[in-house]
Formats: C-alpha cells, structure tokens, sequence
C-alpha cells in the first residue's frame, strides 16, 4: 500500500511544497507584523525601494554576463563575478590618480566616461582571455568540468587581484557633484544624485544591449549561435567569435556595473565580486537564464527584495540585527527560485522570441 | 626538414611572450620577494629563482618539443634559447621601468628589495639587464635540450629536480623534528648547508630521484608488475602484509616525529575523512557539492555546544556522547539539504549547495543565534577527548583519533564503492536517466549519496572541535569546500587512494611552507583549471579508469581523458 501510494506521489514533491508553504506564511507574518507596528515611515519605505532599484540594477548588469554565456553555452560562468573586479579594481588607480589632478572636480562626466571606458577594457580583457584559456579547450566536455574550471578561475582570478593589487579594502574618491539628492526640472526629487545616475546608466546600457542583441549583425549571430550552433556554423558563422563576442559582451556590462557599482557603495576590494557575482547569477536565474529581459527584471526584482526584504520581513519577526542577514535573503530566494520555477520568470534560452 | 615541423620564428615568439607575461605575473604576484629565504641549494638556489625562472623553462620545453622528433640538437638549442630570451627581455623591462617610475602604489610587489633581486649583484641597470635576459637564455636553452632527452630520462631528471625541491623545503622541519637525535646530527650536517641542500645533499637527492623514477618505469622492476605476477593467494598475502607494514608504520609515526609534524598529519588527515565524504558525493554520484563545509561545521558545533565547558555550556557531555549526535544530525542536515536539490541538474547543483553553506555561514555569524552559538567569538573550551583514563590532549594523540576515524571511514567508502549502492552512484553518474530505467530509486540513491557524505564531514568536524578546543566560525567557508573538492579532484575523482595523495600535497605540503599560505588559494584556483585542461583524471586514478586505459593502447591520446570526463 504504502509502496504504491510513494511511487504515485513523489514525497520530495510533499516535503518541498511544505517548504515553500512554511516560508510564505513566515514572510506574510513578519511583513504583517511590522505594517502593523508602523515602525518605518512610509519614505523610509521609498528609500529602502529606491536603493533597492540602484543596486538591483547593478546586479542586472552583472547578470546580463551570466545569462548572455549560458545562453550560448549552456555553462555558468562562475568567474564572471571576478570579471566585474577585475574592472573596477584597476579603475580605481586611475581614478585616485585624477582625483589628485583635481581631474574629477573640473570634469566629472569625463572623468567617469573615462573610468568606464578602463573598467570595460579590462573586464573585457579578463573574460575574454578567461575564454581562451579556461573555457574554449573544454567545449563539448560534459557540463561539470567546465563548471569546476570556472571555479578554478575564479578563486585563481580573486587572488591574483589580492596578489598584485594588495589585500586591503580601498575607498574609490567622492564625486562631489553627485552628493546630496536630485535637483532637477526646479525641484527636488527624493532619490539621491548617485543612485539615479546609476539607474539611468543602467537602463542605458541594457536599452543598448537589448539593441544590440535584437538589431545588429553580431547580435544576430549570437541568436543564432545560441539556437543551433552546428546549423549556424553551416550558414558561414564564426562560432567562436561569437562566443568570444559574447564574453566581451557580458565583460563590457561588468565593467560599467563595477563603476556603478564603486559610485553606490564608494569600496573595492581583491574579492569583491564574489557576493555580486552569485547575486546576479541568482538574478539571472530568476528572470530565467539565458533571457535578457529576464536577467534585467530579476536583477531590480532580487535588488528590492534585498532592499525591502530585511526590516519588511525579519523585522517583524523579531530578530535582531535583520541587516546582517539580507545576504542570506538573496541565498534563499535563489533555493526557492531554483526548486520551484528553475525556468524563471519569463522562462529560459535566448531565442528568437525572448531574447 | 619536415614539412610540418619546421623553424618558425612566429612561434617562437608566441611561446617567448607568453613565458614573458607569465614571468612578469609571477614577479608581481610577489613570489620572488616572498620565497628568497627558502633556500634550497646552499645559499645559491632559492624557492623565489626557481618560480621566477620555471616559466622561461617550462615554455622553452614546449617550444623546443618538436626537436624530440627532429632529433636535431641545434633546433632545441636555438628555440630554447631564443625563447628563454625573450622571457629574459620582458623581465628586464620590468626593472628598467620600475627602476624609472615608481610603480609600487599599483603593483604592491614592486618594492625596492625585488629591485634589489633582479639586479643580480650587478650595480649598473644595463649590467642588471644583460645579466637577467643572460640568465634566461641559459635557463631557456636548458629547456630546450630537456626537450630533447627521452621521456624516460626527462621525467627521471625532473622527479630529481622535485625531490631536491622537496628536500630543500624540508629542512627546517628536519631539524625541528630531529635536531636532537644522536643518529641525526651527522646526516644533517652532510644533507644541509646553513639554508638549504649542501652540494653533496642536493647530488644525494638528485641521484636517487632519478633512480627512484627509473626503476618505477622500468617495466620489469615495477613492484606493482612483479606482485600481479604472482599467484592469487601470495597476492593476497602480500596485500596484507604490506597492510600490516604500512598500518605498523602510521601507529609509529607520531612518536618518531614528535609535535609539530603530527600536527600536520592530524590536519591532513581531517581532510582525508572530508575528501572521503566528498569523494562519495562528487566522485561516486557525481553531484558536486560546494556547501559541503557546511556539514563539517555542523559537526564541530555539536561537539562544541554539547561539550563546552565555557561561557555557552548546555549540558557539558563528553566528547563520546557527543560524537554520535554531531554525526546525527549531519547526516539529517544531509537528507534534509538532499531533498530539495534531488532534481536539479548538475551546475544548479553547486550552486545551490553553495547557497545552503553560505546561509549556513551567516547564520552562524548573526546576532541572531549569538546566545546559542557564540557569533563571531564561537565556542571557547570544549574539553579534549578521554578514554580509558587515555586523554587526547595534544596533537601526537589526537593523531590517533584521526587515524581511527580514517580507518573507519576508509573501510565504509571502500565496501561502499563495490556494494549494490556504491554501483548504483556510478550508474547515476554516468545517465540518471538510463540508470533510473535500469530500476535505481533515484531519491534514495542520491540522499544516501548525501547522508553518507555530510555524516563523514560531521566526524571529521566532531575530531575538529576537539582537536582546536575552540571553534570560530570564520574556520568553515567556503574555502574549506573548494580546499576539499581541489584535494579530490588533483587525488582523482572517485579514487580513495587519490584522495589522500591529494590531502598530502594539498593540504600537507602547504603547512610546511609558511610563505606559502598568501599563495595557497591561487595555487588551488590554477590547479582545479590545469587538473581539468590537461590531467581530469587525477593523479592516482580510480582504478576502473586504469583499467580501461590499459585495455584500449590504440588510443593513448584520447583514452586517458575521456573516461574521466564522462565519469563527471
């Protein structure tokens, strides 16, 4: 009897659905709790948000390069969170030098497009030799191997920047022109100057990555690619250009993403892009991977729930110090992203209709 | 000459600017500066020269391959050394700039003292210069030739060089272990110099290295080769008499090293019962688990919260009626993290498993759990294990509680491997659906998977705990599961002999080179990339694997890879 009824009804089904119950309710507690005790003012409420958008949309950049890979490729690449680094990290020199110069004071924009342009190339630099190197030797191997190499890289690429750049935490300069909130159109708005510069980066990078996906030459030969990879070799494409078109691709995007990033959180460090990188994957994942208008929506999605998430749901459950634990938030969100819709959002592949 | 062999100068200079770059990450990497002390030949040859010379060397060889087949003396030569110059030149642009501009606020490691190196003794710049690109192309020329000599004798002279290397580091510990022995002082004075090797030494080691190879690949010697020519019974026989030897051998090695080298011994061998754990995991059901510190930790906490006699004491058991509950509730933590991973795929997997240990980690290290499990401050004065009015209080004796735990564990993964279940994890490995179809229950297959390997992790956490007498959280991240899966992976996947083989170098080998520990990380990044680029199969191979290679000679090339890859 017992023996049927298990065979019918998978109990690993049961004991995950309970899971997942258990947590709703959880959350709907604690949310409940705390819009009852009235303890955050409804802007705080708009500044958790707000904050939550800026770095969601960091990480949306980030997760542009997890999902653009996998949807080529079919493998994370673990190391991409050491590509952002590895832009941002070597930007930094650049810019303490023309923080010295009085550079940043006089020219900011330029200071920043600069910065930018350096961030990209050397991200660009480190995913697309990471390619080369670690990635293009194993294709066609089963899935783990390259997926242990990439893991390989990543601590390998975490402590050359520890190695060359040295261990310690270093402060990117202020910009004194984006302090304080927004003044525009005659007014202010409640958002602080940095935090819409970086959504409004953002939102133009991925306006322009979706353009170049959709509309351009390459952007199609990466669809096609990404479709069938013998069937687009037989219509005259260079696979492996693509490909490494699609790391330099996923590179760029990290690289404005750890400027955005330096300008939101102001410190940089040898293993910084550890955290972000499985954030952003998580994002990536969510929206459902190898979609690129899913990798942005999770990016801002898993950015507020990171944001909102902690005093909205921990809070109210009384426990203390809720902030410590929002990196555990992302992690679990991504377990239950993963066990119940490993599709994500809007579903995976970067096909003709998603992409 | 050959067609397709032939002189090419853009070659040359591929292989030159790539030893160059290499050549240059290893000075700014800092390897020069940090290993200059490490003598290894008396006072001549240090660690740091070898690291910063290895690159023109080993790209020298690869250039130069070609002259195997050639046979051609004067194309070695000139390829090697043309290659070792370039690297050379490289080298000496990097002087002559950091000599012009500073570049220390960039590059930490180009500090006065590398400066000082690379100048070689030579007070002028242009001296300096001549004499690095000098000193490269003899190193490169060198390369070149070695090219040139049989495989046989190559990987003898390079398993001389090792050993020399090998001995080199030892030193120190040597006469930390038996500086005080009468039988050793002569000896020690004839190995060593001051810092390193004497000359005699270094011809000492060199020589029986040589040796030790050219025996091992002759065929006739091989001792593996004389034993299977034996009878069946007197196999046996000689399989358990060497058992005997080499068990006789460990129960005795604690006593004739003393502290400090047992120390290490206990610490490889808490690696050794994880790799195991993680060896069924990964290397049998081929589910790759990065969270599997997790179970560790798990493990440590137990025997800490239950055995404490400190600030968080609960209920102050000892470290035997603890030990079965830390094992306990790994093993549930294993089912329970198994259950909702049972149906993702393989890179899912890890990074799943990676969240489940990172949410571990922050639990652990939270405010919120702080009044059960100490936070950040952890869990101060578990008291060591006692038996019999036997304590386990310092590392000589603690050492026999990780050898019986080996012991243990060993004997499990072993019977398990050729057992119904183990067979079953290697058909899942290689087609869950085939092996679904052949009737395997994949949920309880993989949760067994699981629970087996987290409840050996639990064990070796408990020995953990007891070991330190203090646990702090910050000793279970992430790391400890890429130091775990590494030591599996350079061992062989699935192979248990591999897995200490690979707890030796890994984890051993570090700890006597103190420098080391900066560069342990990214040693163990480059290894995980190279081991699956050129050798996935691990240094000591399941013996499966072994057996197909041999049955298949047509195929040298592809044979020694592609069973391996598939087995992941």
């Amino acid at each position: 009897m017992l023996r049927k009824f298990m065979r019918k009804h998978d109990v690993t089904d049961l004991v995950m659905w309970l899971i997942g119950f258990g947590l709703l309710v959880v959350v709907f507690i604690g949310t409940y709790r705390t819009l009852a005790s009235g303890k955050y003012e409804n802007s705080v409420w708009l500044d958790f948000f707000i904050f939550g958008l800026a770095q969601g949309s960091v990480y949306a950049l980030i997760a542009l390069g997890y999902t653009l890979v996998y949807g080529i490729l079919f493998m994370i690449n673990f190391a991409h969170g050491e590509v952002f680094t590895g832009g941002v990290f070597t930007a930094y020199f650049f810019a303490i030098a023309m923080e010295r110069a009085g550079f940043i004071d006089r020219h900011w924009v330029l200071a920043l497009l600069i910065l930018m342009a350096i961030a990209m190339t050397v991200s660009v630099m480190v995913a697309v030799v990471l390619e080369r190197i670690a990635y293009r030797p194993l294709r066609g191997a089963p899935r783990l191997v390259p997926l242990i190499t990439a893991i390989g890289a990543s601590f390998f690429l975490q402590y050359t920047y520890r190695g060359i750049y040295g261990s310690g935490v270093k402060t990117y300069p202020d910009f004194p022109a984006l302090d304080g909130k927004l003044n525009a159109f005659g007014r202010e708005w409640p958002i602080l100057t940095t935090q819409a510069l970086v959504i409004v980066v953002s939102a133009l990078m991925m306006v322009f990555l979706y353009w170049y996906v959709q509309k351009t030459k390459a952007g199609k030969a990466m669809r096609a690619v990404a479709e069938d990879k013998e069937a687009a070799a037989l219509m005259g494409i260079d696979v492996d250009r693509v490909i490494v078109n699609t790391f330099a691709l996923g590179g760029a995007m990290a690289g404005v993403a750890g400027i955005l990033y330096a300008l939101l959180f102001k410190q940089v460090n040898a293993f910084m892009g550890f955290i972000p990188g499985i954030k952003a994957f998580t994002a990536a994942v969510l929206g459902g991977i190898g979609n690129v208008p899913g990798a942005m929506l999770g990016g801002l999605f898993l950015g507020i729930v990171e944001s909102l998430g902690p005093s909205l749901i921990l809070d109210g459950l009384g426990i203390p110090a809720p902030y410590q634990l929002k990196d555990a938030i992302a992690f679990t969100l991504l377990v239950l992203v993963l066990i119940f819709r490993p599709t994500g959002i809007l579903g995976e592949r970067l096909s003709e209709k998603k992409a | 000459m050959d067609k397709e062999i032939k002189f090419s100068w853009q070659d040359i200079i591929k292989y030159g600017v790539i030893g160059g770059i290499v050549a240059l990450y290893v000075v700014l990497i800092g390897m020069v500066v940090t290993f200059k002390e490490r003598y290894i030949i008396a006072e001549t040859v240090n660690l740091g020269q070898i690291a910063l010379f290895s690159p023109t060397f080993i790209l020298a060889y690869f250039a130069a391959n070609n002259a195997r087949k050639l046979k051609s003396l004067i194309y070695a030569i000139v390829v090697g050394a043309l290659v070792g110059a370039i690297v050379g030149v490289f080298v000496a642009a990097l002087l002559v700039l950091a000599s012009h501009v500073n570049m220390r606020e960039v590059f930490l490691n180009v500090s006065p003292e590398l400066l000082k190196i690379l100048h070689f003794g030579q007070e002028s710049l242009k001296g300096a210069s001549l004499v690095i690109v000098g000193l490269n192309l003899i190193v490169g020329l060198v390369g070149g030739l070695f090219a040139l000599a049989p495989r046989r004798w190559s990987n003898a002279l390079l398993v001389g060089a090792a050993l020399v290397t090998l001995m080199g580091i030892l030193q120190e510990l040597m006469s930390i272990t038996f500086g005080t022995k009468d039988w050793y002082k002569p000896l020690g004075e004839f190995i060593y110099a001051k810092k390193g090797l004497s000359w005699g030494g270094t011809i000492l080691f060199f020589v029986l290295g040589m040796l030790f190879s050219l025996w091992r690949s002759s065929p006739g010697l091989h001792p593996g080769a004389r034993v299977a020519k034996l009878p069946p019974k007197q196999q046996q026989g000689v399989r358990i008499v060497s058992f005997l030897l080499g068990l006789a051998i460990l129960v005795w090695l604690p006593k004739f090293l003393g502290s400090y080298p047992s120390e290490i011994l206990t610490t490889v061998g808490i690696y050794v019962i994880m790799g195991l754990g993680l060896n069924i995991v990964v290397g049998f059901a081929g589910l790759l688990d990065l969270g599997y510190v997790a179970f560790f930790a798990i493990g440590a906490y137990t025997v800490g919260i239950l055995t404490t006699t400190g600030k968080l004491a609960t209920v102050g058991w000892n470290f035997w009626m603890a030990l079965p509950v830390a094992i306990f509730l790994a093993t549930m933590a294993g089912v329970i993290l198994g259950i909702p991973v049972l149906k993702m795929r393989g890179d899912y997997l890890a990074i799943v498993t990676l969240g489940f240990g990172e949410i571990i980690r922050i639990l652990v290290l939270s405010d919120w759990l702080k009044p059960y499990i100490g936070g950040a401050q952890g869990i101060l004065q578990i008291p060591k294990p006692e038996i019999l009015g036997y304590e386990f209080k310092g590392p000589q004796q603690i050492y026999y509680l990780v050898l019986i735990g080996i012991l243990l564990v060993g004997y499990i993964a072993w019977r398990l491997r050729d057992a119904r279940v183990g067979r079953a994890w290697k058909a899942m490995r290689e087609d869950e659906d085939v092996a679904e179809a052949m009737g395997i229950h994949l949920v309880s297959t993989k949760l067994m998977a699981f629970a087996t390997g987290a409840a050996f992790a639990g064990l070796s956490g408990a020995i953990f705990a007891a070991k330190l007498g203090s646990i702090f959280p910050h000793s279970f991240n992430l790391i400890v599961s890429i130091n775990v899966l590494s030591l599996i992976i350079v061992g062989g996947i699935g192979s248990l002999p591999g897995v200490v083989v690979g707890a030796l170098i890994l984890v051993g080998l570090p700890e006597l080179l103190r420098e080391f520990a900066d560069y342990r990380m990214l040693f163990y990044g480059a290894l995980l990339v190279a081991m699956m680029l050129v050798k996935p199969e691990g240094f000591v191979p399941e013996k499966t694997h072994a057996r197909e290679l041999r049955e298949q000679p047509l195929e040298p090339e592809v044979a020694p890879e592609a069973p391996a890859r598939e087995a992941l």
